[in-house]
């Protein structure tokens, strides 16, 4: 046992205080306001006291810590992008994720499972190809792996998928691929957000933005007005109704995307699985449930209602995938909502709002951009200038249609 | 020992089918209709199970479906509840999650380690050295984790059901029976599902001895069954409401998804547990539980047991116990007043204490905590605070809770409803229901049996006239007389630590503290930090405590400090119920059975199965070449029915081509084909195709196999869009085409067709209507694959006489059929790219140098806009050919290398052939524009540290003249 864990047993109290300062007043002005207290908006908290000595900062979430898209995703953290600015991006996130638990002081869970992306067709191998050939230029590790290979790793998979499906000509395959505890990540960076100065406010809903002369000069909340000259969205799916705030039109569309996790079971899946034909990625968390998620839903919706239909055709598909399932019980489904972009990449960095900063286009791939997302906005908002990783991702390229495509990179294959 | 009662009125079981059946390898004897946990108590067993993280020893406690530490495996299956799972002639059921068994588990030795393993702990420690946690995690997953999967386990498709009804009814208690009643004489078709294998509720087990209650029971069950429209269905769970009342119902064979057009919940309530140290001990239970036990399954719960209670419930409960012989040692109330009502005398009747303003401190066990051996009880003080100085020690054998409710209220939250904290009853009602929503009897806080009749027929009142029925007379809403059914807080701290909230989770009240301190002050946070709720049981026997909790540690009032949001499902449901039987489209073509006879080799492209070529499997570079060889020297034969085909007709059909495609439409002249390029809105080429008038307003259009489904559904959306006067219609699976070609193409058909098939009087790139073999068909003369050829279009019915006949015809000249793989290499040598093969998600036409496919000066296409400002930009890659000199390089390129200059990604390679005609190997790909013009060498990554080299050279590879195809 860890001597860690000591101090509890030999304490009289409980010797933990508490993750973060409770504020109950907001402030007339702040240097930066961050619009999202889930795990990308707290990250550039963090990152804006670490790396840029802003300390004068806060927070502002509707709701709870981590309660949009960092808690309902299925938390798998991958760097196998098809684009050579993608994969550069996400693998720089993989680098920070991987060290976090230290940087953070909070077991994160991070575990490093091996991620399998399973190609039904030649047509989907050869995207899996390219993701590799692009992957392995750029020093991440993937490549393309056959059937007996897949067969060997995860011996309770059906290659043949019960003859209910296209058999399984291959799959990319990514040894680093993880799933981390997602809603520590967001109260490990609130704790370390905290500690270098920013302010975090919960239950504190933007109702408007003011800009005046084309920029930012102040945020209206529910509980009042504050002073800021620089303001960071990074609220996902509610991304469009931040927009309406600044008069900024994006092409941002909303759709929902829904999960379902099962009773939780001793270990027997160690890997990552992702079938974009069958539109299912699962993965067995350290608890023992099945994670289990989905493309999105076929319509564009701003809720995050559960449908049966979901959890059918998900069911269906996982036990094409692994016929010993039938007999397991789901325990849950839920729904979160995902701001989608035309090419499948993130919108990220100034916008031709003077201090309006986007952190958006999370669509279905955000959670494991977390640590790196902060990093770079951090930077974006105490240099007034997008940081090199993110470049290609600005608002911006859709007027000039320099698109990222990472549509083969993403759930759904193209 | 067994503790079965005699004969109880009423009772489930039947005692003249006896079934035996083990427990962790030991046989007993029960009755069928038995669950495995009241045959287990009935036995004497009272370790069902072990907890989830102490690996505490578990018993009964609600016997309701919520007891999640009296999980076992039956067999394959695991994860199954003791407390519902139906007997059995020989089952043989063991504990999951323990080392060694039930009564014997090595990981109890993880309760003496609670103390260092308080809240959260797992995210305070085992992640410094970086390089152990790999090691602490593979521990951690062994020990969480609770059934073991069987990974041979295998099962056949289950079925499932579509069902409709008026009125669904969600729990056959005294109200929804009361309500389906109402309901069902009115007429209306009524659904009434309860998830028990007997209607009755509260009737079958808290108001048994109730003969008022019994003789309205019987009625209500008499009546029910003589009305046709009534369908009663135990054992039957609602999963789930999802959007407009589309339910999913779940029994034990299939999911049955129902459209109801109103829905009645129904569904109680859940008893809850008091919070004291040892609460979880074997021997205490909910009163619920005591009472179902002996009414249900003819069980004694205990010999000798004391109630904790808080309510008019617990006095009904010492009665009953007392009549059934058990010896009630106490009857501790947490209310300093008492019970106002006339249970009160009953129980003072029987000579049971009763002490007031009394909770139990502490429970006291035997044998490593599997017996419990008696209760600490003690006052309490004004604030509610245990006085344990002046506590008394009772001995017991057992102990029933019964000091408060919490709605069943999932269902109708899920359909969306809206609760708010009631004081009268200290729970959570339901104050908003949406149209054609509505909640009867415990589940909306009325609690005595005649009041929840009322309650139910009130109810289905409401929706009779929401469903439209004439001539109802409305009743007014009940409300609950009394004292509270539920206590405020029945919680009380000790430092011993083993006072859990959680049962399933193993979280005591101190937890709850802690998290707070450090911050999860928010009901969500809460959950998420000290996983309160998020067990099997989903926080049934929890949630309500944990709110309590909260509201107090934030000073806050419960309705201020809300739930967490209720999510499908209500009990835990099988993938494979949700799953059924799979339908998977593999559509075949109408040759399909030829071509295997053929010796195709078939393979899968989209949903479509297609010979790949005709030959043995270890030929295939052989057979391709071969098939390639002839169409270019005589003529092959191509069975191209996958290809989408689309009619577009109506006044509008040109101007809606041209609003989707690149090019000109409007004054395409009849019998005449044009290529289709469409692009998305961002300028990706989206779909190619060969568009042919056939009238002014009539088009038929061809699309590509893969992309065909989605294209036509896109093309819908764009009606709607346009409103334009056009219909759509898809003929992919009506038609059938056959493609023939090859210098001898026409000499093959001429005899055959009754279209004059002369190069002048049917040129390149016309379309006639006719007939071939004597069918009706459409021909159009298209060059995919560089020759002079014919694509013959016939009804999927006739297909395989007219290929027969294509066939016979061309046998003098040496015809051979050619599958995929030979018309892709054919098309390659032509040039000729395939959209979504050549092009990838963000292609736009001019780097695939389709910009002569674009009309100039056109208003409008879908992407013209985005084309617009492409087309100012210089292009950053272009599709060129390249060809290599040595078909023997190894590795040999595959598609998708990528193409290097230096250590600079240049390019990519999207089709290879190592094998042509033309007798060097040659391939298309996307390289950077100063590398487009032939001769430049494209260095091609073949393997780490490996690469090939290949020269760019003008396409098309074959005939550049074009003199072929005309």
């Amino acid at each position: 046992m860890p001597h860690r864990l000591l101090k509890f047993g030999f304490s009289d109290h409980h010797p933990e205080p508490r993750m973060f300062r409770e504020v109950s007043q907001l402030k007339p002005e702040y240097d930066a306001v961050i619009i999202g207290g889930g795990g990308h908006g707290l990250a550039a908290a963090y990152y804006l006291g670490k790396d840029h000595g802003i300390s004068n900062v806060a927070v502002l979430e509707q709701g709870y810590l981590g309660g949009g898209g960092t808690g309902r995703n299925t938390a798998i953290v991958r760097s196998n992008y098809l684009t050579p600015e993608g994969a550069r991006f996400y693998q720089a996130s993989v680098e920070l994720f991987q060290d976090l638990s230290r940087e953070l002081d909070y077991n994160l869970f991070y575990s490093e499972r091996g991620h399998f992306t399973l190609a039904h067709s030649p047509a989907s191998l050869r995207t899996q190809r390219w993701r590799a050939e692009v992957n392995q230029h750029l020093g991440i590790d993937s490549q393309v792996v056959y059937p007996d290979f897949i067969q060997s790793q995860i011996p309770q998979i059906d290659l043949t998928c019960g003859g209910h499906q296209p058999p399984i000509h291959g799959a990319l395959f990514h040894p680093p691929g993880a799933i981390a505890r997602h809603d520590a990540v967001a109260w490990a960076y609130a704790r370390g957000a905290d500690r270098y100065g920013a302010e975090i406010h919960q239950q504190t809903a933007v109702t408007d933005i003011e800009v005046r002369d084309g920029a930012v000069i102040g945020v209206h909340t529910d509980r009042g007005y504050i002073k800021t000259r620089k303001v960071l969205s990074a609220v996902a799916g509610w991304t469009t109704h931040i927009t309406k705030m600044v008069g900024l039109t994006t092409p941002l569309v909303i759709y929902p995307l829904q999960a379902m996790v099962t009773e939780p079971l001793k270990p027997w899946l160690n890997h990552i699985v992702v079938s974009a034909s069958l539109h299912v990625y699962v993965s067995q968390s350290s608890r023992g449930e099945l994670v289990a998620g989905a493309s999105l839903d076929p319509y564009e919706l701003i809720s995050s209602r559960s449908t049966l239909d979901f959890a059918e055709s998900m069911s269906g598909h996982l036990i094409d995938l692994f016929p010993c399932l039938p007999q397991v019980n789901v325990l849950r489904q839920w729904a979160g909502m995902c701001d989608m972009t035309p090419d499948f990449s993130p919108i990220m960095g100034l916008t031709p709002i003077s201090g309006f900063y986007l952190d958006s286009g999370w669509g279905t791939w955000g959670f494991k951009a977390t640590p790196i997302s902060g990093k770079t906005m951090a930077f974006t908002l105490a240099n007034n200038r997008d940081h090199d990783l993110i470049k290609a991702f600005n608002l911006s390229r859709f007027e000039r249609c320099e698109l990222v495509g990472e549509k083969g990179a993403a759930s759904v294959g193209h | 020992m067994t503790s079965r009662l005699p004969p109880q009125p009423g009772e489930w079981i039947d005692r003249e089918q006896p079934l035996d059946f083990q427990f962790e390898g030991v046989s007993y004897q029960g009755y069928t209709g038995d669950v495995l946990s009241s045959a287990l108590w009935a036995n004497g067993v009272h370790v069902l199970g072990r907890s989830f993280k102490y690996h505490r020893p578990r018993g009964i406690y609600s016997l309701a479906n919520h007891d999640a530490n009296a999980l076992v495996s039956v067999g394959s299956r695991t994860n199954l509840r003791a407390d519902c799972l139906p007997l059995e002639a020989g089952l043989q059921a063991s504990a999951v999650n323990t080392l060694g068994s039930a009564s014997r588990d090595y990981l109890a030795i993880m309760d003496r380690f609670s103390r260092f393993l308080p809240v959260g702990f797992y995210y305070k420690a085992f992640h410094t050295p970086r390089r152990l946690f790999p090691f602490y995690e593979k521990q951690m997953r062994k020990v969480a984790g609770l059934g073991k999967i069987d990974p041979q386990y295998r099962e056949g498709p289950t079925g499932k059901q579509y069902d409709f009804c008026d009125l669904l009814i969600v729990g056959a208690g005294p109200a929804g029976l009361s309500a389906a009643v109402d309901a069902g004489e009115r007429g209306l078709r009524v659904i009434l599902v309860d998830e028990n294998p007997h209607p009755g509720g509260s009737f079958t087990w808290q108001w048994q001895r109730n003969a008022e209650a019994q003789e309205r029971y019987k009625k209500l069950l008499d009546r029910l069954h003589a009305l046709e429209n009534i369908d009663l269905r135990p054992g039957t769970i609602a999963g789930g409401v999802y959007s407009d009342y589309w339910v999913a119902l779940f029994d034990q064979h299939r999911l049955t998804k129902l459209r109801a057009s109103a829905v009645l919940i129904a569904s109680g309530c859940f008893e809850q547990p008091a919070v004291f140290q040892n609460n979880d001990a074997p021997g205490i239970m909910l009163g619920s539980a005591a009472q179902r036990l002996i009414h249900r399954y003819a069980v004694q719960p205990f010999t000798r047991g004391v109630i904790l209670g808080a309510n008019s419930d617990a006095y009904r409960l010492a009665s009953d116990l007392a009549a059934n012989g058990i010896d009630v040692t106490a009857l501790c109330d947490l209310r300093p007043e008492g019970e106002p009502s006339t249970a009160h005398a009953q129980v003072e009747a029987t000579g049971i204490p009763v002490y007031r303003g009394f909770t139990i401190y502490q429970a006291e066990t035997r044998r490593r905590g599997k017996q419990l051996a008696g209760v600490i009880a003690c006052p309490l003080d004004r604030k509610g605070e245990p006085q344990p100085q002046a506590g008394l020690t009772l001995p017991c054998d057992g102990v029933a809770v019964s000091v408060g409710w919490a709605p069943d209220g999932g269902l109708l939250y899920q359909a969306g409803a809206r609760f708010q904290y009631k004081t009268e009853v200290e729970q959570f009602v339901p104050n908003s229901l949406p149209a054609g929503l509505f909640a009867a009897g415990r589940v909306n806080g009325i609690f005595s049996w005649p009041d929840q009749c009322r309650d139910g027929l009130r109810a289905a009142r409401e929706a009779a006239v929401y469903l439209g029925q004439p001539g109802v007379t409305e009743l007014d809403s009940v409300t609950h007389q009394g004292p509270s059914p539920s206590h405020p807080y029945p919680i009380f701290s000790h430092p011993g630590k083993h006072n859990f909230v959680d049962f399933d989770e193993d979280i005591h009240l101190a937890d709850f503290k802690n998290a707070h301190q450090e911050g999860y002050d928010n009901i969500e946070l809460v959950k998420r930090f000290t996983t309160v709720g998020m067990g099997p049981s989903q926080g049934k026997l929890s949630n309500m405590n944990a709110i309590r909790i909260l509201a107090r540690h934030n000073r806050a009032t419960i309705q201020a400090t809300g739930t967490t949001t209720s999510r499908p499902f209500q009990h835990p449901v099988p993938l494979g119920h949700l799953a059924g039987r799979r339908f998977h489209p593999l559509r075949r073509t109408p040759l399909d059975a030829w071509h295997r006879q053929a010796g195709g080799q078939m393979a899968h492209a989209g949903s479509w199965l297609r010979p790949e070529y005709y030959g043995p499997a270890d030929q295939r570079d052989q057979s391709i070449l071969s098939e390639a060889n002839q169409v270019r020297q005589t003529v092959g034969l191509i069975d191209v029915s996958t290809l989408g085909k689309l009619q577009i007709t109506g006044p509008d059909a040109a101007e809606f081509l041209e609003r989707i495609y690149t090019g000109r439409f409007h004054k395409q002249p009849t019998e005449r084909l044009r290529y289709g390029l469409a692009c998305d809105e961002t300028g990706t080429v989206l779909e190619d195709g060969v568009i042919a008038r056939l009238a002014d307003d009539h088009f038929y259009v061809t699309a590509t196999s893969g992309g065909s489904g989605a294209f036509y559904r896109e093309l819908l959306r764009w009606r709607q869009i346009f409103q334009l006067n056009v219909q759509i219609s898809n003929l992919t699976g009506q038609l059938a085409a056959i493609n023939l070609a090859g210098p001898e193409s026409r000499n093959v058909l001429k005899d055959l067709t009754s279209i004059d098939v002369a190069g002048d009087a049917f040129p390149y790139l016309g379309v006639r209507r006719g007939t071939v073999a004597g069918v009706a068909a459409t021909l159009m003369r298209v060059g995919f694959v560089g020759e002079l050829g014919y694509e013959i279009h016939v009804p999927a019915s006739s297909a395989l006489h007219v290929w027969e006949v294509l066939a016979d015809a061309g046998r003098p000249f040496g015809l051979k059929p050619f599958g995929v793989e030979t018309q892709r290499l054919l098309r390659l040598e032509k040039g000729h790219l395939i959209v979504g093969h050549d092009t990838d998600a963000l292609t736009h036409p001019a780097e695939a140098d389709l910009n002569w496919a674009i009309a100039k000066n056109k208003p409008f296409f879908v992407g013209s806009r985005s084309l617009e400002i492409l087309q100012q930009r210089p292009l950053t890659r272009q599709l060129v050919g390249f060809r290599l000199a040595d078909a023997d390089v190894t590795p040999f390129p595959k598609e998708c290398h990528l193409i290097f200059d230096g250590d600079t990604i240049v390019g990519r390679v999207t089709s290879i052939a190592r094998y042509s005609t033309l007798k060097h190997p040659l391939g298309m790909a996307f390289v950077q524009p100063r590398l487009a013009s032939p001769g430049s060498q494209l260095h091609i990554r073949t393997a780490p540290g490996k690469s090939v080299v290949g020269e760019v050279c003008s396409l098309p590879f074959y005939d550049p003249e074009n003199l072929r195809q005309q």
